[in-house]
């Protein structure tokens, strides 16, 4: 279990920048096909908002990850005084 | 205190907090319940103007502000205490919601409308990020030991209740008083009534005490300096703050919402059922599975919460995909017994002119009605075009449908499975949530995932799944990926990284 734990934190390492690559992607793509004018900015303005608050996100997949790599999830505190 | 006193308590406890966070819930679902209504009477006409304020009050309450409350009123909890910060999101809460009900519409004060809709909006979002963390921690800081889950249950059908209120009151209100009068002004009556909720809910909250442990804390003066940094700052914290979003919070929210509000969507746009019955349908749905959010939390106190909450989570992306199929293909009138007529009316044509060239579009609209006493819209709209040389466009929709008894049923029943899978993986949350965190930043903590995981992954459902449907090749299935995709990641993480032991002592 010890090893399937810190090979899944590589995959989450990937997965975290992978993700917003492929919503920059799709923003792109996306605000591209709106008609010029207010839907234009409509869209733009959608998007802005969920890179806004997914890029946070995303780092914090990768930091999971990191964490899991690191074995930093192999024994959970029992109590708060090991937190 | 002995052992009556203790549980007559408890259940004050209970009360007073679900009360609050119910109101509070119902308060929120009603702007989102109302909003073609809201956009029709306080937005402008012109569609791209009232466009970009409403992705304003949709994206940024949810999305933003929501999490940015959590991290505010969680921060204000863990260093004033549980009881005033519930007390004073519950005051924001209702106060705008209040509000909303008394704007004047756009053709009285312009554009001051809709910003002050935007202000109310987001004002809502950031008093919700701040309640469910409160109320939640602080029924938990009351429960004895090994009925957590339990005592915290009730808290968690405070959120499926909210949105039940919401559908009834707006469902009568309508029949009350008509389908015409509410459009009008009747949509205003739920957001008034809001008011008398939440001066109840208050003065119940005013006579609670502060939570036990907070209070100890307090004598001993060990209550955090700084919340924030030591929730986010702290390796030890924050490593479990990831673990509760990903491996908990994030598949919660996407089955909460898949559950209620996609299941009631795709009922009502996709498979075009009446505006009634695809809200009865999802009445009756909550109605028969909200016992078993109880259910869940207490049987999370005997075999851990971790393997309730992933179960869950495993079922619905098992089963999402065959309960919409089974949807659609109910829905479809052609399987029906159309054959059995009860009764016909006559059509009714309307001629439209285009802009250019003389162009117009007729629509013509039936109404059947069966015997089984099923009935349906049938809508033909054709482009006819000056030109001559132009092909006649047609177009044929069936809408406004009304099922036949047993299919009804089945649609109760396929809704019932999906929020019962809801009870799964909220049901224990609360319990799961507390027990993961020390008290002095038990409030900042649990509520930054929380409302990430609900707010954010959850909210985003009926954006993304649009969002899929764009794709080439899509079908009307096709946005259940997203759910499903998140929940897949969420039940992996979650079954090789959390641990299904229950804290017994929340009190450090």
């Amino acid at each position: 279990m010890k090893s399937i734990k810190k090979i899944l934190g590589l995959v989450w390492i990937i997965l975290g920048p992978a993700a917003m690559a492929f919503m920059a992607w799709q923003a792109w793509d996306k605000i591209g096909q709106a008609e010029p004018g207010i839907a234009q900015t409509n869209t733009a303005l959608q998007w802005g908002i969920i890179l806004l608050i997914f890029i946070p996100i995303a780092i914090g997949l990768v930091i999971f990850g990191k964490y899991a790599w690191a074995g930093e999830y192999e024994k959970l505190p029992e109590s708060s005084e090991e937190i | 205190m002995n052992e009556p006193n203790k549980q007559n308590s408890i259940f004050k406890v209970i009360g007073a907090s679900s009360l609050g966070t119910l109101i509070e819930w119902y308060d929120f679902y009603i702007f989102g319940s109302l909003a073609t209504i809201i956009g029709a009477k306080l937005f402008p006409a012109d569609a791209g103007a009232s466009a970009l304020i409403n992705t304003l009050a949709i994206f940024a309450a949810g999305f933003i502000v929501r999490p940015f409350g959590a991290l505010v009123f969680g921060r204000l909890g863990d260093l004033i205490g549980r009881k005033y910060t519930f007390l004073l999101t519950l005051v924001l809460m209702g106060g705008s919601t209040f509000l909303i009900g008394l704007i004047p519409s756009y053709e009285t004060i312009g554009y001051a409308a809709p910003i002050l809709v935007l202000i109310l909006r987001l004002v809502q979002g950031l008093a919700l990020g701040g309640e469910y963390g409160g109320a939640a921690t602080y029924v938990a800081e009351h429960a004895p030991k090994g009925k957590r889950g339990f005592f915290t249950s009730w808290i968690q059908t405070t959120a499926t209740l909210g949105l039940f209120l919401s559908l009834g009151i707006i469902v009568l209100s309508k029949n009350i008083i008509g389908a015409e009068a509410f459009a009008d002004w009747g949509w205003r009556i739920p957001f008034l009534l809001s008011i008398l909720l939440v001066g109840v809910s208050i003065y119940i909250r005013l006579k609670m005490h502060e939570s036990p442990m907070f209070t100890k804390l307090k004598t001993e003066g060990n209550i955090s300096k700084n919340p924030l940094k030591e929730s986010f700052n702290n390796k030890g914290n924050f490593k479990m703050v990831l673990l509760a979003l990903f491996g908990a919070t994030m598949g919660q929210g996407v089955i909460w919402y898949t559950g209620q509000f996609y299941a009631q969507s795709f009922i009502e746009n996709t498979c075009k059922i009446d505006f009634n019955d695809s809200r009865y349908i999802l009445l009756w749905g909550i109605a028969f599975a909200t016992p078993f959010f109880v259910v869940f939390g207490s049987w999370s106190d005997k075999v851990g919460r971790k393997w309730i909450m992933l179960i869950g989570m495993l079922l619905g992306i098992i089963f999402y995909r065959p309960i919409y199929q089974l949807f659609l293909d109910k829905s479809d009138v052609t399987t029906w017994n159309t054959s059995a007529i009860l009764k016909e009316n006559a059509p009714i044509v309307t001629r439209h002119a285009l802009h250019s060239e003389g162009d117009s579009i007729i629509t013509s609209s039936s109404r059947v009605n069966l015997i089984n006493g099923a009935s349906f819209n049938v809508v033909s709209i054709d482009t006819v075009y000056a030109d001559a040389n132009k092909m006649i466009g047609h177009a044929q929709v069936v809408k406004d449908k009304v099922l036949p008894t047993s299919t009804f049923w089945l649609f109760v029943g396929l809704v019932f499975f999906q929020i019962l899978l809801v009870t799964m993986v909220y049901g224990p949350i609360a319990a799961f949530l507390v027990e993961l965190f020390p008290t002095k930043i038990r409030y900042t903590s649990m509520s930054l995932p929380y409302h990430v995981g609900n707010g954010v992954f959850g909210g985003l459902v009926p954006f993304v799944a649009t969002l899929i449907a764009s794709f080439a090749g899509s079908t009307p299935l096709s946005g259940l990926w997203y759910p499903i995709g998140i929940a897949a990641l969420s039940f992996i993480i979650g079954a090789v990284y959390l641990s299904n032991k229950k804290d017994e002592n929340v009190n450090d």
